[in-house]
Parts: C-alpha cells; structure tokens; sequence
C-alpha cells in the first residue's frame, strides 16, 4: 500500500497552516517508520496533482474556510463526494485544493484512494498564530490518522460518506 | 429626443486573471458611457518594503510580489543593482539568465494559454468544464507547464518563488549534466509549442483591431528578455535610464494600481503581441515558420489573436531553452561580488506579460534609499480599458452574459497579473 499524506497550507496565515501543522505532527509521531510519506505543499493545484501521482492511496489535509464552527473537522471521500465551493473557496492568486480534485476527475487521475480532512479555520490574516480550536483540531486529527494508518484502515469507502467530527 | 435605456455591467470579481479586479461597464443604448478596470487588490507596499534592505536581499524580496512571475521580478532588480554598481557578468550567467526566463514563460504562457484563455474561445466556463471534452489537450497544457517548471526548480531551486538569482549571478550553477536532463521534455515541449499554434489558430476570433503604440525591449541580435532599448512603433527608443523621462503614473480613484501612460502621449500595450510585432525578425525560424503557417500576420492588431502570440513563444521559449542548454558551459564562479557604492540604476526585462521596470537608489553601504516598480499590469491597464470602451460598442446589442463574458475575455487578452482567479462571476445588470 503506497500511501502519500499531504499537509497543505501557509505558515504565515493563521489557520492556513492547520495542514502543514498535522503533517510536522504526524512526523513527530513518527508515522514514516510505518512507511507513510508525509509531504509539505502550499495547495498549489498543478503541484498537488504531481504530489499524489504514483501514489494508490493519499490523505489530504488542509484549512476550510470559516463557518462558525472553528476546529471542526468534515472529511470527503473525493470518489463519493464533490468538494463545496464555500469550505475549499478558490483563491484568487491560485488554483486549489478544489480545483486540483475536480481536474484531477475529469482527467481520470485521481488516486485510488483520496481522503480530504479539511479543518475550519477562524482567522487567516497574515502573521496571525493559528487558533486554538484549529491548534487542538490538528491533535486530534493526527491522532486520527495515526490511528487509520496503524490499524491498516485507508480503504476506499464502499458508499458516499462524509465524516464530520471535531 | 428618445430615452435610451441605460445599462450597467458590475463583474464584481475578475476570474481567470491574476488577483482582485472587477469590471464596470456603463452603456446607454449601444452607447458606452463608462468603461472601468477595477483593481482594489490592497496596494503591497513593495517599495517601501525594500527601503533600508541591504541590495542583497532585493532578488528575495520582490520574487515575493508574484508567484507567476517571480523571475521577472528577480531578473529586472539584478540587473538594476549591477547597472547601479558597475557589476559584469560571466557569458555563462548571462545565458542561465536567459534560460530561467524560458522556464517562466514557458510556465506562465502555457497556464495562460491552456487554462485561462482557451475556455474563453471555446465556450467553457472554465479549465476543468473544458477538460471533460478536450483531456488530452489539457494534459497536454499541464505537461507544457510543467516542463517549464522543471527549468525554474532546476534553476531556482524550487518551482515557485525560487532563491537561487543573485546579484552578480546565481548563489548555484547547475552543471551540464544537470541541463542535458531537461533536454528531452524540451524536445516534446518544442513539438507541443507548435501544436499549440496550430490548435489556437483555428479558434474563432472576434474581427477587432486597435491602433495601438506597442513598447518593449529590443535587442539587435536576440528576441527580448533581459536586455535591449526600450522601443516601440512610434519611435520610441529610450535606455531604461530614460524610462521615468519618458513614461508616468497616474493614480485613478477606482484602481489600486496607477495607470502609466507615455508623457505627451497616451496608453500603449507591452507583453507578448508588442514584443512579437516589434522583434519578429529575432524569432528563430521555427517560430516565425509557425506564426506565417497559421497566417498571423506582422504586425498583429488584434488583441484576441493574443492568445496565438503568447503560443509562438511557448515555440520560442523552448527552443532558446535547448539553444541555451547546448551552448552552456558552468561560469568560473557562479557569482561576482558587488561593493557597495551610492548609486542609482534602473533595467526593463520582459515579464511574460510584458515590459517590467525597476530603479534602485544605493546608498553608500549598499543599503536601498529608494525604489521604484513599475509592472507590466499597471502599464497595460489604461489600454485595456480603452480596449473595451470601442469593444463593447461592438457587442453593445447582445445579451447581459454575452457581453459579460466578451468583456473578460478581452481583458484576458491581457493575461492581467492582478493574479488568478477561478470564482464564478455576479454580474449585475441595470435597466432603467
């Protein structure tokens, strides 16, 4: 089982780091020893669409937008769901997580398997520190996915579904 | 006398274009009464940033001010610095210049091209509504763009806002070994180029042709990148030192960005189709073969047909990138050292959309008294909307949406660095 996990986001921008934060977390947990690779990326669309090539299975995580609920983590099974323009808003400085799922299946590339975790962020201004419900929301979902990878549990779901927790 | 009914186009945001514009269109009849480009992306501040840094740390600075274009950026401050500080470079930089220029226009084009102009012409709303009919032709975009950014990671080390260009050259050279690895994507990309000709030449193109003044550098051996007079086919012919005598911004309540026009002058356009018209005979021949086989004609008038300019140096691109990669031997050093002086300089190099220009004022530590930055985006702005001021009388007659989308299409036209956009548009429409 090849499995690629991809933490999407910006540093600089408060919640826009909640994937980049999930993947330094899932390394510090040493999810790499269970032969996962964990990669950075900014959620540049034309990059991603390479960062998942070659791999059966890839996890996805990155910011949503705000909601009312921040730190509430919906997760979608791109085989069985499209990605809601209003939680992945496209930037207007790039295309995105959206837009790279959404070429990707019109183009038949996406993997065998993609998982998107998106967490809601509260605040995205520049130099911003993410929130705290965002900061508790990367513990628990790299707890989460620790959990999936240990337990051999990345499998394609067999119906639509959509997790919400968080 | 007869009420006409007033209309009003509001596209609140811009999409396909490079960042935060929107679009007001006011017609009375047929009439245009009002044409205005909107840009109310926040002003950046990148001048007074850099004010204070030390002349090194500009190529890292303003690589910042765009993530399509960094090099460009990167490329007009190093050359304004060595300018400022009597810097020479190896032959050897001089052609990796060059060649990471290939690398951003060959990505920036083949986005533009593929992904943000092309639905235009062929009636989708955007890429991925496109490439449910034409795959393979997206694939084929994507993999152009990519062979571009391969040159840019190559180079720059890493694809998007790259850290490698210095002033007095590169902190890296690659070796021949390295380059030679990006020949044989080159060779596919060449040939995907000039299917790329030939595949937008046959779209349909509006029948609308400007008397435009076309600016951008010429040199008298090579098609523009880093070096060259700054010219045009009015007469212009200027050294960059002479940009600020000859050209001034102008600020407009509706626009973040300052309109430049030429002083006792007007609007003029720079990017692809004034670099094509004014440096045809410095194209190798494959790409002036492509652009006489798909009967583009020299000078080209018609903004839509940009498109078709922008796919004739995707061929140019890819073929000075192999030129380059042929001829290139490693420099002694990959960089020379700059002492620092009080001094001031000033370079235009051609961004893929067109001519940028910078002036750096030193003082004697080397530290930045003053800049200046003056995109291709704000030089084209006035001319794009006086574009649509006689475009619009044209489709005046026609449906909301159907002017709508013939508006920003002919704002695309442009390739507008505002940065990209993918949102669907609110259009709002006002009869009286």
């Amino acid at each position: 089982m090849a499995l690629r996990i991809i933490g999407c986001g910006n540093f600089d921008r408060g919640d826009d780091a909640a994937g980049l934060l999930v993947a330094r977390r899932l390394h510090a947990l040493g999810v790499e020893t269970l032969g996962v690779e964990i990669i950075e990326q900014s959620g540049e669309s034309f990059s991603l669409m390479d960062c998942w090539l070659g791999f059966e299975h890839v996890i996805l995580v990155d910011a949503t937008a705000p909601r009312g609920t921040p730190g509430q983590v919906q997760v979608w099974n791109t085989h069985a769901d499209r990605l809601p323009e209003d939680v992945f808003p496209c930037s207007t400085h790039a295309f995105g997580v959206r837009e790279a799922v959404e070429l990707a299946r019109v183009m038949n590339r996406l993997p065998q398997t993609l998982l998107i975790y998106g967490i809601e962020g509260k605040r995205f201004f520049l130099g911003a520190p993410p929130s705290p419900e965002v900061e508790r929301a990367v513990v628990s979902v790299a707890e989460r996915l620790m959990m999936r990878v240990s337990d051999s549990l990345i499998q394609t779901p067999q119906r639509p579904r959509r997790d919400i927790f968080g | 006398m007869s009420k006409q009914p007033t209309r009003t186009i509001k596209v609140d945001t811009l999409a396909r274009v490079e960042g935060e514009g929107a679009l007001y269109v006011k017609l009375k009849g047929d009439q245009v009464q009002d044409v205005k480009l909107k840009i109310y992306e926040p002003p950046r501040f990148f001048e007074a940033f850099l004010r204070g840094r030390h002349f090194s740390e500009v190529p890292d600075i303003v690589a910042r001010i765009c993530g399509i274009c960094p090099i460009a950026y990167q490329m007009s401050a190093v050359h304004a610095i060595e300018r400022a500080l009597g810097v020479g470079i190896d032959p050897s930089v001089r052609l990796l210049r060059r060649l990471f220029y290939c690398g951003e226009w060959i990505e920036s084009h083949a986005l533009h091209v593929y992904l943000l102009h092309a639905p235009d012409f062929l009636g989708y709303p955007d890429a991925i509504a496109m490439a449910r009919d034409h795959q393979a032709i997206v694939q084929q975009g994507l993999r152009l763009k990519k062979a571009g950014n391969r040159i840019v990671a190559l180079m720059g080390g890493r694809e998007i806002h790259p850290v490698s260009a210095a002033v007095g050259g590169f902190y890296k050279a690659p070796s021949k070994s390295a380059l030679k690895d990006l020949v044989d994507e080159l060779k596919w990309a060449l040939d995907a180029s000039l299917a790329t000709v030939r595949w937008v030449s046959g779209f349909d193109f509006p029948d609308f042709e400007q008397d435009y003044e076309f600016v951008s550098l010429s040199h008298p051996e090579e098609y523009p990148f880093n070096e060259g007079r700054i010219e045009s086919n009015r007469g212009l012919d200027i050294d960059a030192s002479e940009y600020e005598e000859n050209f001034t911004e102008q600020h407009v309540q509706h626009s973040n960005a300052l309109h430049s026009v030429l002083r006792g002058r007007d609007s003029y356009m720079v990017g692809p189709m004034a670099r094509f018209n004014l440096n045809f005979d410095k194209l190798p021949d494959v790409a002036q073969q492509a652009a006489r086989d798909c009967g583009l004609q020299v000078p080209c008038h018609n903004p839509f047909r940009s498109i078709v300019v922008r796919a004739i140096e995707l061929v140019f691109a890819c073929h000075e990138a192999l030129r380059v990669i042929r001829e290139y031997e490693p420099p002694p050093v990959p960089r020379v050292q700059a002492a620092a002086r009080v001094s001031t300089g000033q370079a235009a190099t051609e961004a893929p959309r067109g001519l940028l220009y910078h002036r750096y004022d030193l003082d004697q530590r080397g530290l930045i008294a003053s800049a200046k930055i003056v995109p291709p985006t704000s030089q084209n702005q006035k001319r794009i909307e006086e574009d649509l001021w006689h475009f619009v009388s044209q489709v005046a007659t026609r449906p909301a949406e159907e002017i709508t989308w013939k508006c920003e299409q002919a704002v695309r036209n442009y390739d507008p660095c505002i940065s990209c956009a993918t949102h669907f548009l609110r259009l709002h429409l006002e009869r009286d």
